[in-house]
């Protein structure tokens, strides 16, 4: 009577619908922001600057800033797992790829409300 | 049969011995050295489209300090944005932007027909690679495209 589970985290899953969400939340952001600066005025600071000053644009933007961060987790990750066989190289490649998303979280966020 | 029409079938000790020269011609086990993979190993297109995926989520991965330095700069102040309009300008800079927007068009594109791939939808071989050769075509129009109204 012994059920046991015999491979997996079972992160598999999760990550593979992830990795699709968050592509199409950013191919419609794409394409919304895309249609935006399209139909706006020529770009100038002014411009620019007003654009990213409409308060739906910023959290629009923020939501890509965070699909794209688990996107690119993602992806990287199946790349490192992929190419970089020793154990603790990748581990330590993994880690690094982590804090640099989280820091390019933090600066948009900067950038966006700062 | 063949016997009749005056060609000896051959004896089982002969195909195998003609099999195993056929195979002593070959280099085994064959390694895929740098010069294997350049020249010999011919992907089909889908498998184009799939490394450059891969190759273009990566170089967009790398790029993201390099644009995010670039849209900080843009967005905080009058200075900074002609700053950054000039740099843009420099022509090793203006290739890179370029190859990056490829990059974001190729991934977009090819993306779309993994999500399609992944609904069975045009997983039968010839549409597979008329896809393929689509999403390669489109992604390089894209940025022909976008890369005009930029410049």
């Amino acid at each position: 009577m012994v059920s046991r589970v015999v491979v997996g985290a079972h992160y598999g899953l999760r990550d593979w619908l992830a990795q699709r969400v968050t592509a199409a939340i950013m191919a419609v952001y794409t394409v919304v922001v895309l249609w935006v600066i399209l139909a706006g005025p020529p770009l100038t600071y002014t411009a620019w600057r007003e654009l990213f000053a409409r308060g739906w644009l910023r959290v629009a933007t923020l939501l890509f800033a965070a699909s794209l961060a688990w996107h690119a987790w993602v992806g990287v990750r199946d790349i490192l797992m992929d190419y970089v066989k020793p154990d603790g190289l990748r581990l330590a490649l993994q880690v690094l790829v982590l804090l640099a998303i989280a820091a390019y979280l933090g600066w948009t966020i900067q950038i966006l409300w700062g | 049969m063949r016997g009749e029409r005056g060609i000896l079938p051959h004896r089982r000790s002969d195909i195998i011995e003609r099999m195993s020269e056929a195979a002593a011609k070959k280099i085994r086990p064959k390694y895929l050295s740098l010069q294997a993979l350049i020249f010999e190993i011919r992907l089909p297109l889908p498998g184009w489209v799939s490394i450059l995926h891969r190759v273009s989520g990566a170089a967009l991965f790398l790029a993201g300090v390099w644009l995010l330095w670039m849209l900080d700069r843009s967005l905080a102040s009058e200075a900074g944005f002609d700053a950054v309009k000039r740099y843009a300008g420099l022509w090793p800079v203006k290739l890179s932007l370029l190859a990056l927007l490829w990059a974001y068009c190729h991934h977009f594109c090819a993306g779309i027909r993994f999500l399609f791939l992944d609904l069975d939808r045009g997983i039968d071989k010839d549409t597979a690679r008329l896809t393929a050769g689509a999403a390669i075509v489109a992604g390089l129009a894209l940025t022909a495209w976008l890369g005009t109204l930029l410049w």
